[in-house]
């Protein structure tokens, strides 16, 4: 067991993108064979997840050299820099892996349903677990040029699986500005990081994060990544290919895609608070950060009103919570520097904020896969031809409500929880922000009434008389969700101790993460 | 275990659950005490017009772009040029992207 939770960070990446390669080969062979495949390599990954986040939580943080005659062998002999690939995973990491796994895992057995009648599936899991590897990279590296690499391949597959219905032209159309939207802040990266390695000789984040000067040319790299990120990430005012990839995109894609935005929130947070630490101005960028996260908020669930479009309305509101998260997070770097605010107020913020985003991830990827039913169903994604569902598929209704009240931050769902936290702390750091953020969650509720009003209610449609409910499989993923959300909103402050405060604590130690792989 | 505390304020989902029970109980209790005496699939259960015929189901139904229309109407001024940012063209998405790391980068040279 020792020996697993050693090689598990190579692992966790290497297995899914052994399992790409293989799946076009086993499906030549048997479909059922390739299925199986796909969901054993989702759920190994997401055990070894768990088996090293104990560990993490146990023990502190976990690096593995590649290349080294010992994983945690950092330096090699006669060296001063580490030279080799590092991977660095700490609670924010690992925290951030424990999410991904649950989407992708649900988001696979969704697809087995969902994409049954779809030609080339081989392509498309090969595409999945592609993404799923490249994203689990992104997250497990301790290396600038290969969060860029990684970036790269989730990117290509993502952008791949949006377009991957070519019969639909507005897939194409989405999967095309996803990749160029991906590509061009990959390149912003890229130059970030040429501008790092020119200066310093280095890639390595931790390294780089104890000689980082904060130079002319480190504030030149630091608006690019912090704005590259954003871009992926979806926040407003870049925020305007998120509703034209992710309505289009499959619903198990759009989950994910979801997720892998997400990561980009935690690559400007690793940029942020790992690598500048406090050489940075932490007001000024912590103020950045929380500007975007109120035009997000505000953009995000105003724009959402407007939508007779399902997933244009659920990702407009993913675009909203978003900014609940960069707010809360955002808060806790603008009092970085200072202690006393960091303790009373800012590791709270941090913690809220880090809360939200599995929770985010959770209610909006049952939100995605619900509306997946519907146009599974119903062949249609526009509210204006709906009505009347709920008397034929109750369960999905009743799944659907689950997460739009999650969303909504209802009582005692789990999204209530973190934005009662959010709230709580980011008011004691200024209270228009805290009452903007309310306002919000009253929008967001009614955005969803007028979802689950136009799909769901009334009296059933004489063309809808037929329709039958979620097959089981979609069901399933869709419970497992549920459950988690349950879960999460009736042990809140489970979740805040075990695994969102030590994600924050993880953040807020640069000292801590510098260490594990310089020494000292 | 449940319970989320923050300074002096604490949330319990356990007890507000008890609570929301507590109240369903009761509302159900009121419920059942109402008439019991109609019969269903009769006039008393049918949607009553003045006596009209009521229109098919599909108008019955609101259809989502009514729903809101006078929040959307009272905000008009905002939203309308919201709206004619969205333009869904790739181009534009990258022009406002030039433009926030420029305003960025300047923040950043002009603050610290």
């Amino acid at each position: 067991m020792d020996k697993l939770i050693t090689h598990s960070p190579i692992l966790i990446i290497a297995i899914p993108l052994l399992a790409a390669f293989l799946t076009p080969l086993i499906s030549r062979v048997n479909q059922k064979a390739r299925d199986v495949l796909v969901i054993t390599t989702l759920a190994l990954a997401g055990f070894l997840v768990i088996i090293l986040a104990r560990d993490i939580y146990a023990n502190g943080i976990h690096i593995y050299t590649l290349g080294a005659s010992s994983p945690t062998l950092a330096i090699p002999e006669q060296y001063m820099v580490p030279m080799r690939i590092i991977l660095e995973v700490d609670a924010m990491s690992i925290f951030m892996c424990i999410i991904w796994a649950t989407v992708s895992l649900a988001a696979g057995i969704y697809s087995l349903s969902f994409m049954k009648e779809e030609t080339g599936r081989d392509r498309f899991y090969t595409l999945l677990l592609l993404m799923v590897g490249g994203v689990f990279g992104m997250m497990l590296t301790g290396d600038l040029f290969n969060l860029f690499v990684f970036l790269e391949i989730s990117a290509i597959s993502g952008g791949a699986l949006v377009a991957f219905r070519t019969r639909f032209t507005d897939a194409v159309e989405g999967g095309l500005k996803y990749i160029i939207i991906s590509t061009v802040g990959a390149l912003m990266v890229l130059f970030a990081i040429g501008i790092f390695y020119a200066q310093y000789n280095l890639l390595n984040i931790a390294a780089l994060g104890q000689v980082i000067q904060y130079t002319m040319l480190d504030k030149v790299a630091l608006a690019f990544l912090v704005i590259a990120f954003a871009m992926k990430l979806g926040s407003v005012p870049l925020h305007m290919w998120v509703p034209d990839t992710y309505a289009v995109a499959p619903a198990n894609i759009t989950a994910m895609l979801l997720v892998s935005s997400q990561i980009c929130m935690y690559a400007l947070f690793r940029t942020c608070f790992s690598l500048y630490g406090v050489t940075l101005n932490t007001a000024t960028v912590g103020w950045i950060v929380i500007i975007l996260g109120m035009l997000s908020m505000f953009v995000g669930v105003t724009m959402a009103v407007l939508q007779t479009d399902i997933k244009r309305l659920i990702a407009y509101n993913c675009i909203c919570e978003s900014g609940y998260i960069l707010l809360a997070v955002g808060v806790g770097l603008a009092v970085l520097g200072q202690p006393a605010a960091l303790d009373t107020y800012g590791i709270a913020a941090m913690s809220g904020g880090i809360f939200h985003m599995i929770n985010h991830a959770l209610f909006e990827g049952l939100l995605f896969l619900a509306a997946g039913v519907l146009f599974y169903r119903v062949g249609t994604r526009n509210l204006n031809e709906m009505g009347g569902l709920a008397h034929n598929m109750k369960f999905t209704a009743i799944l659907f409500l689950l997460g739009a009240l999650a969303s909504s931050g209802i009582p005692p769902f789990n999204g209530f929880a973190s934005k009662l936290l959010i709230y709580e702390s980011v008011y004691q750091f200024n209270p228009i922000l805290a009452i903007i953020g309310i306002i919000v969650s009253i929008i967001t509720l009614a955005i969803f009434v007028k979802a689950f009003f136009s799909a769901f209610t009334g009296q059933v449609l004489p063309k809808y008389k037929d329709v039958r409910e979620a097959p089981k499989l979609m069901m399933l993923s869709m419970i497992i969700l549920s459950i988690i959300i349950v879960f999460f909103g009736l042990f809140p402050g489970l979740i805040v101790d075990w695994l969102a405060h030590p994600a924050a604590d993880a953040l807020i130690n640069q000292a801590e993460y510098i260490s594990a792989v310089v020494g000292g | 275990m449940a319970a989320l505390e923050f300074g002096l304020d604490f949330w319990n989902p356990i007890v507000w659950v008890i609570v929301f029970l507590v109240l369903i109980a009761g509302a159900y209790l009121l419920r059942s005490r109402g008439q019991k005496k109609y019969k269903k699939g009769t006039a008393q259960t049918q949607i009553f017009l003045s006596g009209e015929e009521p229109p098919p189901v599909e108008q019955r139904h609101i259809k989502a772009h009514n729903i809101y229309w006078g929040f959307l109407q009272a905000l008009k001024g905002y939203y309308d040029p919201t709206v004619k940012a969205h333009t869904g063209i790739i181009n534009d998405y990258m022009i406002w992207f030039t433009a926030i790391v420029t305003a960025t980068a300047v923040i950043l040279f002009i603050v610290g």
